[in-house]
């Protein structure tokens, strides 16, 4: 910064008396803290840097939603329009459309994505030998690791005319149906691949907190005359209750921005009517169209459902359960 | 917990074993469905022929994928990225993570939110394009490797395994006259090979996957990753025709080469994942824990 240079009041702390800046800073002030700790802070110089320059800059570029944006022009964009974009997607009749889809897709994938991880470890946890066991768990984790573009890849040879859906549908007599142009299908395709992918490695979690219930609860339980069921009732299912719910604030929390890029691989214009998201909406706005500002409003109004989403599914489960994210 | 040996529990464990079987089959099945189309005759898949043996046996696809020299050049930036972008993530993560457990530290908790925020509220896609176009990043090895360099979650994972250290091994460094580079270095990482382990493999298999920031930042092909190479294949964009063409005496179907693009591009996973999926699990749990 050059205007120190020329800027002589900036030097109003060097120029104090040299006793006090040799003598101990008081505990608990900053100047103690950065004199004590200056290395450790420097450690963290790099990574804010990472988080001014690639998480907050861009929460500040949202302003372009307000603003009017000329491409190649600045980032936070040109002049004020005050909610010019806002009211342009609020009257815009596709972005109901893709408002309905986005609510419809993520409630869909919540209500089978939440709670079969929970079944199938369930399931996992009566397998009584240690081998079948970790196989099972093996095969189960095995597509959580794939690129969501080899999961597209797949889910579209699985649904080929020529693919192994069709081959059963027409052994049974059917006609092949090209399942991936068919807007009606979309949903079906999207839940289940999801489920496919997401199932078994949503289980770690609660096979970990299925091995801390303690033993003795069972025996109280079977004590008390509880049969299975009533053991799963009463001890299992309370036992993994904070890890459930836990869960179940985080996938509310990412309920708009459900499978994004898979969307963007899986439609295609025949199956906007059901498959098109808001965000997919809005990266065909933006980068595709270059409507940044319309973009941004639009994606803005997201996250802040997102946002609100969160934070309601976090106090709603501190008042009702006592647990909560923070 | 005794064996229970009641009628009633021998039908559930039948019933179960017979769901759990249906989720392997279902698990594996598109796996072995490409690998068996990857090595059929076209004829074969057309018809609706092969399921999990292949029919009329050929590598016919393969040499067609492997001849192609966009191919390889896109499969080498992939492993390109991978390496530059884990490493910068782990530099960052590591450093970050170590100042986050220091319980002593004055502004920590600042610091801790400053990393969570970004988990509830971001930019959003719009900002962050118009960002990265405008630092320039566009077609460089930057823009894959930089906005994506802490994972929020695997710092956590690293900041919990740090805070478990015993401090007094380090309080001794020190006075030992060890300054906190020092510490961190000599000290700490080596107690901690454990979790670099899998963060180094987190990072790496969420970079090698990855797949839309090129797609968003890259418009050469020759800087394409492979995952956009395998995407253009499946939108039909580029590659398979052109490629099928040049050895036209095998018209072999787009269908064929994608099967064969996607066993080579997931191959290295599959290769490294049953040495290496115990870390994976160990380190969701230890994430977990945290909370």
């Amino acid at each position: 910064m050059s205007t120190t240079l020329d800027n002589p009041p900036q030097n109003a702390r060097s120029a104090r008396p040299a006793p006090s800046r040799r003598r101990q800073a008081k505990p608990g002030t900053w100047r103690h803290a950065i004199r004590r700790d200056w290395q450790l802070y420097s450690l963290a110089i790099l990574p804010l840097l990472f988080f001014a320059i690639f998480r907050y800059a861009p929460m500040i570029g949202n302003v372009i939603a307000f603003r009017k944006f000329e491409p190649g022009g600045s980032i936070f964009g040109e002049s004020w329009v005050g909610l010019r974009y806002v009211k342009m997607f609020l009257n815009d009749p596709s972005f109901w459309s893709v408002f309905t889809n986005t609510l419809v897709l993520g409630a869909l994938t919540l209500l089978f994505c939440f709670p079969l991880p929970i079944a199938l470890a369930l399931l996992l946890n009566e397998v009584r030998s240690r081998r079948v066991k970790r196989f099972l768990q093996s095969v189960s984790y095995l597509p959580h690791f794939l690129s969501m573009v080899i999961v597209a890849a797949m889910v579209m040879q699985m649904l080929a005319v020529d693919g192994p859906i069709n081959q059963i549908v027409k052994a049974f007599g059917g006609e092949a149906t090209p399942f991936i142009q068919k807007p009606e299908w979309f949903r079906t395709i999207f839940v289940s691949s999801e489920v496919w992918q997401t199932v078994g490695w949503g289980t770690i979690l609660y096979l970990a907190a299925l091995t801390t219930i303690d033993e003795q609860l069972y025996e109280a339980a079977r004590m008390d005359g509880a049969g299975r069921w009533r053991q799963v009732w009463h001890v299992t299912l309370p036992g993994i209750r904070p890890t459930a719910i836990t869960l179940l604030i985080l996938n509310i929390g990412t309920f708009m921005a459900t499978g994004f890029e898979k969307v963007l691989l899986l439609y295609n214009p025949l199956t906007y009517p059901t498959a098109d998201v808001i965000s997919t909406y809005l990266y065909r706005m933006g980068v595709e169209s270059s409507s940044m500002s319309y973009a941004a409003a639009i994606g803005l109004f997201e996250a802040l459902i997102g946002v609100v989403l969160i934070l309601s599914a976090n106090l709603m489960s501190r008042r009702a359960v006592g647990t909560s994210l923070w | 917990m005794t064996i229970d040996k009641s009628r009633g529990y021998r039908v559930f464990q039948g019933v179960n074993a017979v769901i759990l079987t249906g989720v392997v089959i279902v698990t594996l099945y598109p796996f072995i469905n490409i690998l068996a189309r990857s090595f059929s005759e076209e004829r074969y898949i057309v018809s609706g022929q092969v399921n999990l043996i292949p029919r009329g046996f050929n590598l016919t696809t393969y040499k067609i994928v492997v001849s192609d020299p966009m191919f390889w050049t896109n499969y080498g930036n992939t492993v390109l990225y991978t390496v530059v972008a884990t490493a910068i993530a782990m530099v960052l993560t590591t450093c970050y993570a170590y100042v986050l457990s220091k319980p002593h530290l004055k502004g920590r908790t600042l610091l801790i939110w400053v990393a969570v925020f970004t988990m509830i509220f971001s930019g959003g896609l719009i900002p962050q394009y118009v960002l990265v176009n405008s630092l320039g990043l566009t077609n460089s090895i930057w823009a894959i490797v930089l906005p994506n360099a802490i994972s929020v979650f695997n710092l956590l994972v690293m900041k919990a395994f740090f805070e478990g250290l015993p401090h007094e091994l380090e309080e001794a460094a020190a006075i030992d006259g060890l300054n906190t580079y020092g510490v961190l270095w000599r000290v700490v990482l080596p107690l901690s090979k454990a979790v670099i382990a899998t963060m180094v493999l987190f990072y790496a298999v969420s970079f090698w996957n990855s797949w839309f920031t090129a797609f968003l930042y890259l418009s050469k092909t020759e800087l394409f990753p492979v995952t956009i190479y395998l995407r253009n294949l499946i939108a039909g964009a580029t590659g398979a025709e052109s490629a099928g063409a040049s050895l036209s005496e095998v018209s072999q179907a787009a269908s064929n080469i994608q099967s064969v693009t996607i066993m080579l591009t997931v191959l290295p996973i599959l290769a490294v994942y049953p040495f290496v999926q115990r870390y994976f699990v160990s380190g969701v749990m230890l994430g977990a824990v945290k909370g």
